[in-house]
């Protein structure tokens, strides 16, 4: 399949990326060949595989519902570009 | 001839789960707390953590899943929901897409007399979101995670609602089902139940639905009916206007009772839903769901009939009483410390009721315990106290739960039974009131009235009422 | 200081009072600090850390607290694993500044048995490539030929071993990240099973391929560093107690009776003449100690390319969307709003190559392509661990090349990205089944450089491929390259 413009743009809104017009053209290009290498697992009869995430049947991994973690503030936001009064400050996000 | 519409609305209500812990790392899911003081790195979405779930919120899930008459997905996944804000810090949300814990169920409700079932289309588990609050005086928003991680169901209903009545009577079903199950104290005000509503119209008699928005940030009842009625009218007059209805979010202001879309060119809604792969599949095995069967809790509509048949409870108070759990065990609790049932009930229906009006505080605030109103009752049983006493300590034992034996002690509250004594103070009264004395004797009966009132406020209220009458009788 | 030692064999020696833990680090560092200008491999030198810590380990010797076999031994540790309060920076530019505030479970294990960390070693920028050139601080070079990439994408810890700069390593395999290095330097390294060590600290590429691995000079190594860090952790819910994680006891020089397969299909074309000839060399020699060795039909070879890549991108792009800019990391310095900071954040932060693969996980996974892509690859998977169970009723070992060449130069792939993703056929199969896979030297070509030999084991048997390797190990001696040999005078 051909990747266009706009599936470019709709995916940097998804990833937030911003891509510089020479960028866009290589990825739509990247992105085309790719696809088009990836495509060749439809020669393969897939009808009836059920869809496999994990290669071993490992289930019901679970914790107890009890409180291990004290409060760990200081360490937490020592990594924060901004912060203010113990939150992370980021651009306004109302309008 | 002008249309006639139809509203159709189906609800996703998310309530907290009342763990502990958050769905998966062990911080407390307390509520308040300063800012990320209840967080890890985990919660916080840092680079190499990883989620492990917590046990709790399967039993919890499951508890809500099999009270509302779902099915059980007996093998259930993660996904993982991926989309960009700052109160997600993984900038995905492990929530439950392709195989949600619950499937299929329904609950009974009842409008205006008439019954009818609501279904429900599934229940999935999934993470809460921290918070956002804006700063202004650099004009940011502040991110705190102390709530993101903290386990959520989403209930998610079928169009079956027509009106604001019955999502109402909905939502109350949810709700008391959810606290009799103890699954969460689901409060719409402090958001521990949330509730967003699709609704679409269409006109009466056709068969497909209408175009659906759904409406946020919906805090009370209230809040909820105005929103419905403000958003049919909306979509009518977008109809009747020859416009069309736009498929979108909308965010409710309760105080201008007006909504807007939430609209961005950089909200592409698609959500990217995967298998989460640091999660393994859950498998719920009959015997685990047996289990959690047998200790389901009675509901309030096994409670209703049980409180008629076994305390002989009219069938108003026992509607009352099972209301909310919280009334229902402060009900059952005094009764079990051999209060009389009516007497119990009658002081919760009354008194509690006049109460939290006034204060306008909810049921679930219910601070006082069932022992301090056995004692109470027990008091007034043995005229220890007269019942206008009674009245004023039980004030104070809602207000601030004392032990109403120390504080009737304490203030000299009880009730006077020592004949010398109510004698000499009825004389006193006499003799201080001759033209009252007077017009009884010339057939004024109500005059007593009077005499008896200033018996009892020489005594300060103490005096026993019926030993103040038959004295003043035998003196007249 | 004798730099050809092997990890347990210094290990030996710290026990044995013969060298002090600190004089050991020291020299170490010394003759890294040196190396160093050469190569290339760390991106943090802890001197100062590791020098404290070397005290620290000595006393706990000295007390008879520490007696395994690596107490005292130093190590360097892939830079997309959580050290606390050491800079981890995957290599990326968005993380330039970020330093944990935990350590990952695998490098706590290394730690709780007297590990001292030397630093932390360069990588593809977030473990995507296989050369080690996407690294936001420059490439690694291979000690072999400094005009060749060490591979990758832990070709950091695979240099820092063959250039003797630490005597072992931890590295983590996606799609062959560690076996890959390990061959284009000429040292050993293992991917064990998926879920037999922990994840927790491993800053996620891939999530439900990563795995984290041993690097050092020989398989004993690999053995007793892989015993150390395995286990089921508590923090990682993909992390399983299996037995059979008593890998030293596989440490046997006897492959009597042991079937081993070759794949016909790993011996087509694209693979260079120089690397088949050196890998059936090897299973000669196998055969020759007693093996029974036989070529079978693996299938779906071709198709674990395509869907490794459809798997993988679309689990990073996921993983990778963290690096937003509000809790750690990089942030761009001018921003007009919330989205716009995001943007720029990411698109500064990230690499050409980190950009790409999120590009096309984001589409694979996007509305209305989900199931052409997505599912369709975690249905070849399926069908792909269904051909190697198929493979492992006959046979306990698979046998064959690691890649299809040794090491290229720099700058060599870097243009055609699917021919980069085409060197990794012979080892992203193993991740998608979950495979444990071990990868040795079996020679050099030509051009001097080693070849890589390559034994894959059925789920959770490491120990038969380090019984393999070991035994044919026993035939050989360990090959130092002239850098680490020409820098000893």
């Amino acid at each position: 399949m051909q990747i266009t413009d706009e599936t470019i743009d709709y995916v940097g809104i998804l990833a937030k990326l911003e891509l510089s017009e020479e960028e866009k053209e290589q990825a739509k290009k990247d992105m085309t060949n790719m696809l088009e290498y990836v495509g060749k697992l439809n020669e393969l009869d897939t009808d009836g595989v059920e869809p496999m995430s994990h290669t071993f049947s490992v289930h019901n991994v679970f914790r107890e519902d009890v409180v291990v973690n004290g409060d760990d503030r200081e360490n937490m936001l020592k990594n924060a570009p901004e912060q203010k009064d113990g939150a992370y400050k980021v651009p306004k996000t109302f309008d | 001839m002008s249309k006639v519409y139809e509203t159709v609305i189906g609800l996703e209500v998310h309530v907290e789960l009342a763990t502990k812990t958050k769905i998966f790392c062990g911080c407390s899911t307390a509520f308040g707390g300063a800012p990320n003081t209840h967080t890890c790195p985990v919660c916080t979405g840092m680079p190499g953590s990883l989620p492990v779930l917590n046990k709790e919120v399967v039993n919890k899930a499951i508890a809500v899943g099999l009270a509302t008459n779902c099915t059980i997905t007996q093998n259930c996944k993660f996904d993982r929901k991926n989309y960009f804000y700052p109160d997600n810090p993984q900038n995905y949300q492990i929530s439950q897409l392709y195989y949600p814990i619950c499937r299929d169920g329904k609950v009974e409700i009842c409008v205006d007399g008439k019954k009818k079932f609501v279904g429900i289309h599934e229940i999935h588990m999934e993470e809460d979101a921290g918070k956002l609050i804006h700063d202004p005086y650099t004009d940011s928003s502040l991110v705190d995670f102390n709530r993101s991680g903290v386990p959520l169901i989403e209930i998610v209903s079928e169009p079956d609602m027509r009106s604001a009545e019955e999502v109402i009577a909905y939502l109350d079903k949810l709700r008391t089902t959810i606290q009799y199950l103890g699954a969460s104290d689901c409060k719409l005000n402090e958001g521990s139940m949330r509730a967003d509503v699709n609704l679409s119209i269409r006109e009466v008699g056709a068969t497909e639905f209408g175009t659906r928005t759904e409406m946020k940030n919906l805090n009370s009842f209230k809040a909820i009916a105005r929103a419905i009625e403000n958003e049919r009218e909306r979509q009518i007059d977008l109809l009747e206007a020859g416009q069309e209805v736009v498929q979108e979010t909308r965010r409710w202001d309760d105080t201008k009772e007006y909504s807007y879309a939430m609209r961005s060119k950089e909200d592409a809604q698609d959500y990217r839903y995967f298998p989460d792969p640091d999660l393994v599949p859950i498998i719920i095995s009959d015997a685990w769901l047996e289990e959690i069967r047998n200790n389901q809790p009675e509901f309030r509509e096994e409670k209703m009939t049980r409180y008629q048949e076994e305390f002989g409870l009219p069938e108003y108070d026992a509607e009352i009483l099972t209301g909310t759990k919280k009334l229902a065990d402060i009900f059952e609790e005094t009764v079990a410390l051999g209060a009389n049932p009516k007497k119990v009930s009658n002081w919760l229906m009354v008194e509690t009721m006049r109460l939290l009006k006034e204060k306008e505080m909810d049921a679930d605030d219910i601070q006082f315990s069932a022992a301090n109103l056995a004692k109470l009752i027990q008091l007034a049983d043995s005229q220890a106290i007269n019942s206008s006493v009674a009245k004023e300590v039980f004030e104070v034992i809602f207000e601030k739960d004392i032990d109403p034996d120390q504080y009737v002690e304490e203030k000299g509250l009880k009730t006077v039974n020592d004949e010398g004594e109510l004698r000499a103070t009825v004389e006193k009264v006499i003799a201080e009131n001759p033209q009252s004395v007077e017009d009884y004797r010339n057939g004024k009966e109500k005059a007593i009235g009077f005499l008896v009132g200033q018996t009892m406020k020489a005594m300060k209220g103490k005096a026993n009422p019926g030993m103040v009458n038959q004295i003043l009788k035998e003196l007249l | 200081m004798d730099f050809s030692l092997t990890a347990v064999e210094l290990g030996k020696k710290i026990k044995n009072k013969e060298i002090s833990v600190v004089e050991a680090t020291k020299a170490y560092l010394d003759s890294l600090e040196e190396k160093e200008k050469d190569i290339k491999a760390f991106v943090t030198i802890d001197r100062e850390g590791a020098l404290k810590r070397a005290e620290e380990v000595q006393a706990l010797i000295d007390e008879g607290k520490l007696t395994g076999p690596l107490a005292g031994v130093p190590v360097g540790i892939k830079d997309n694993m959580c050290v606390d309060g050491m800079l981890t920076t995957c290599s990326s530019k968005i993380l330039s500044n970020f330093k944990p505030t935990f350590t990952a479970t695998a490098v706590q294990k290394l730690e709780e048995a007297g590990a001292v960390i030397i630093g932390k070693t360069n990588m593809d920028e977030f473990a995507m490539g296989s050369t080690s050139e996407t690294s936001y601080y420059g490439a690694t070079k291979n000690p072999w030929d400094l005009d060749r990439v060490p591979g990758g994408s832990s070709g950091g810890s695979a240099a820092a071993v063959a250039a003797e700069e630490v005597p072992y390593a931890l590295g983590s395999d996606t799609g062959g990240s560690i076996r890959q290095p390990a061959g284009f330097c000429g040292v050993t390294g293992i991917k064990p099973t998926y879920g037999r060590v922990s994840r927790y600290g491993l800053i996620a590429y891939g999530s439900s391929l990563d795995q984290i691995g041993p690097l050092a000079k020989d398989v004993t190594d690999c053995a007793t560093i892989l015993e150390i860090i395995c286990g089921k952790d508590e923090k990682d819910s993909t992390s399983v107690k299996e037995s059979g994680d008593d890998f030293t006891a596989a440490l046997v020089d006897d492959v009597k009776g042991m079937k081993i397969g070759i794949p016909k299909d790993y011996f087509g074309a694209g693979l260079d003449p120089e690397v088949k000839e050196g890998v059936m060399a090897a299973a000669k020699v196998l055969e020759e100690k007693g093996a029974i060795v036989e070529e079978f039909d693996l299938s779906l070879v071709e198709y674990a390319i395509p869907a490794y890549y459809i798997i993988a991108s679309a689990e990073a792009s996921s993983n990778l969307e963290r690096f937003d800019g509000v809790k750690y990391g990089y942030r761009t310095e001018e921003f007009s709003d919330l989205h716009n900071m995001y943007k720029k954040t990411r698109s500064e932060g990230f690499g050409p190559e980190v950009k790409r693969r999120i590009m096309l996980g984001s589409f694979v996974l996007s509305s209305g392509y989900f199931d052409a892509y997505y599912m369709k690859a975690l249905r070849t998977k399926a069908l792909i661990k269904q051909a190697f169970d198929k493979a492992f009723e006959k046979y306990d070992v698979i046998l064959g090349p690691v890649a299809p060449t040794t090491a290229l130069k720099i700058g060599e792939s870097l243009s055609d990205p699917i021919k980069m993703y085409l060197g990794d056929v012979y080892t992203v199969s193993v991740n998608l089944a979950g495979l444990p896979g071990i990868c040795l030297p079996c020679g050099t070509d030509s051009k001097g450089l080693p070849i890589g030999l390559q034994l894959l084991g059925k789920h959770f048997d490491e120990k038969s491929i380090i019984r393999a390797a070991y035994a044919y190990e026993q035939t050989r001696s360990y090959e130092r390259p002239a850098f680490a040999t020409g820098k000893e005078a």
